[in-house]
């Protein structure tokens, strides 16, 4: 037991903290095993670490910016702390961030459909073309931006009433 | 409960600090580079909460495929057998009781993936901060949290990104999808389940200390940071709150369901396939009998017309062997099912299916009880050229040799001369260009 507390003093948590790491580490490392003897496994191990790099390093700091020269664009009316009065003017900057958030996310999981890069193979799986899908997310991204405002201009609207 | 879970699985303070450089406090570093007072361990928390059903039916129904797969017969592979796992996968038979059994797996399967994307990339952007922790690693158990979150969040990326990828059918890597996408899944899970042992304790604390619906109450003039002892996500720094937490929660679920609504289109069909705008296979195909989606094309795997013209023969073995022509097969007791046929992929179409039942050619071929059906194609190329049928599929008597689909002959694509529609069987194993079928005795 004392030697067990010394290990804890010096791991910096738990025996049980260790043995799950190791456990989960051990089926990650059985399931890399078979990932390298299927083939290809740099460049699996590259996909897998520029995934990481993708989203951390630069789709999220890209969209972090984006974000940051909407809040000069549209910023969002500074109210004092405390409870919003009532009938306050809504924030622009949502109803453009909203929109443009889910007109992006529909561009990050669909491009290879919406840009036609997936076309060859495609086409030749489905028989299909990738055509239609530039025109449908226009309409669709086009859509959220008008809803947005549409909502937008009812809530002005109604703040500018009460 | 909390308490004994977090004495056991938690980080303590102290432990040996371990000799790493300490990034300079500069930009990211600065933990009040980080502005935004929504972030915290109550907002990751309903993020995760939100999450983990999703992954849990990703999670059950991709085995399922597996299962489904019947990996352990001829030709019906791409993984090879793992060695750990692949023999209980091999006891497990699929099914052919329900016919809708397989589309509904994978609908669940794309349905549940796609539409856990939005939040788990808000999820990512509410723990943010923590990747620039400073120092960046402290004791060993901190070194070992760490690299269980990169391989979480590196696995976590790669399988939901490389399936969003796959039903598109695009493959920008060099790897082969389907083992990479499964063993990948293994690591996050694997990555996951610790993660969530040592993060309930967390979890259970926001829950309790600010419930779990009460910050959805606040607007956004109203919303304050949570402490900021409760998790190095929360800022020491913020701004004014320019959307409630409710409001980003409401845009990251009308995502997901917005998500889920084209995935559930191309799953069901018929008249839901219109809300699949943005789905691979949301594309109105035609009202003909043969208009319907196409897995992959008679071009795709050099299917001629002139192979599967007069001199195509159908060849039998059994105890005896029959080489038939298709008019031979026509001549045969017909038998017509409405049967789906669903993709891995997650679309499914459902039509009235025309053929000779394989029990049929069975008899013929001079075998009874069946124990297995090997099936070849006149395709060249792609990685089902060639299927076995388990037991019970073999048996089922809906299983056809297909010649007909809503009346009229199959189309090329579709896989005319003759095709195979067996009730729940994955999309691909339903070989097209049929020219032989092999039965295996009892």
């Amino acid at each position: 037991m004392a030697s067990l507390r010394r290990l804890g003093d010096e791991y910096g948590a738990g025996p049980l903290h260790l043995l799950s790491a190791l456990a989960s580490f051990a089926v990650a490392g059985w399931a890399f095993m078979h990932v390298f003897q299927l083939g290809a496994p740099f460049n699996f191990l590259l996909w897998f670490v520029a995934a990481i790099v993708a989203h951390d390093l630069i789709l999220l700091p890209l969209y972090s910016l984006v974000e940051r020269g909407a809040h000069r664009l549209a910023p969002a009316r500074a109210r004092p702390a405390g409870a919003p009065k009532a009938g306050a003017a809504p924030s622009a900057l949502n109803h453009l961030r909203v929109p443009a958030a889910l007109s992006g996310l529909l561009l990050l999981l669909f491009f290879p459909l919406v840009l036609g890069v997936a076309e060859e193979d495609y086409a030749a799986a489905s028989g299909l073309s990738t055509d239609v899908y530039l025109g449908r997310w226009l309409l669709l991204s086009g859509v959220f931006f008008l809803a947005s405002g549409v909502v937008y201009a009812i809530r002005r609207g109604r703040a500018a009433r009460a | 409960m909390i308490r004994a879970l977090e004495k056991a699985f938690g980080m303590r303070e102290g432990g040996r600090r371990l000799p790493a450089p300490v990034p300079p406090e500069r930009g990211p570093f600065r933990r009040d580079f980080w502005k935004s007072p929504l972030r915290g361990a109550w907002l990751s928390s309903v993020l995760s909460a939100a999450l983990l059903p999703l992954i849990v039916v990703c999670a059950v129904t991709g085995l399922l495929s597996h299962v489904a797969y019947d990996t352990e017969l001829a030709g019906n592979s791409v993984t090879g057998s793992d060695g750990l796992l692949s023999p209980i996968y091999a006891e497990l038979d699929w099914p052919a009781g329900w016919p809708w059994l397989y589309a509904l797996n994978q609908g669940l399967h794309v349905v549940a993936g796609v539409a856990a994307i939005p939040i788990l990339l808000a999820k990512l952007w509410s723990v943010i901060p923590k990747l620039w922790e400073r120092p960046a690693v402290r004791t060993a158990a901190h070194a070992v949290e760490r690299l269980s979150l990169a391989l979480l969040v590196g696995s976590g990326l790669f399988v939901f990104f490389t399936g969003v990828l796959n039903i598109q059918i695009y493959y920008p890597w060099q790897f082969s999808f389907v083992p990479s996408h499964l063993y990948g899944s293994f690591i996050f899970l694997a990555a996951l389940v610790f993660h969530i042992v040592v993060k309930l304790p967390t979890m259970a604390r926001a829950f309790r200390e600010r419930g779990v619906v009460r910050p959805l109450k606040e607007s956004a003039a109203q919303t304050t940071v949570e402490p900021v002892e409760s998790s190095e996500s929360v800022s020491t720094a913020p701004r004014a709150a320019t959307i409630s937490r409710r409001g980003l929660l409401g845009a990251v679920g009308a995502a997901s369901v917005g998500l889920g609504a084209m995935m559930v289109g191309q799953s069901v069909g018929g008249p839901l396939r219109g809300l699949a705008f943005l789905a691979p296979r949301g594309v109105d195909t035609g009202v003909g009998p043969n208009d319907f989606p196409v897995n992959k094309t008679a071009a795709s795997v050099g299917v001629t017309p002139e192979q599967t013209a007069a001199a195509w023969r159908l060849n039998v073995v059994g105890r005896f062997e029959l080489s038939l022509t298709r008019d031979d097969l026509l001549r045969l007791p017909q038998s017509s099912h409405r049967l789906p046929i669903a993709c891995v992929e997650g679309w499914s179409t459902t039509q009235d299916w025309s053929g000779v039942p394989i029990v049929e050619l069975a008899g013929m071929a001079g075998v009874g009880e069946l124990e297995s059906v090997f099936v070849e194609s006149l395709q060249e190329g792609g990685a089902f050229g060639q299927t076995t049928l388990n037991a019970a599929q073999a048996a089922d008597p809906r299983s056809l040799l297909a010649l007909t689909v809503n009346g009229a002959d199959l189309s090329l694509d579709h896989g005319f001369p003759a095709r195979l529609i067996v009730p729940a069987l994955p999309g691909v194993h339903n070989t097209k260009w049929v020219e032989r079928l092999t039965f295996q005795s009892a």
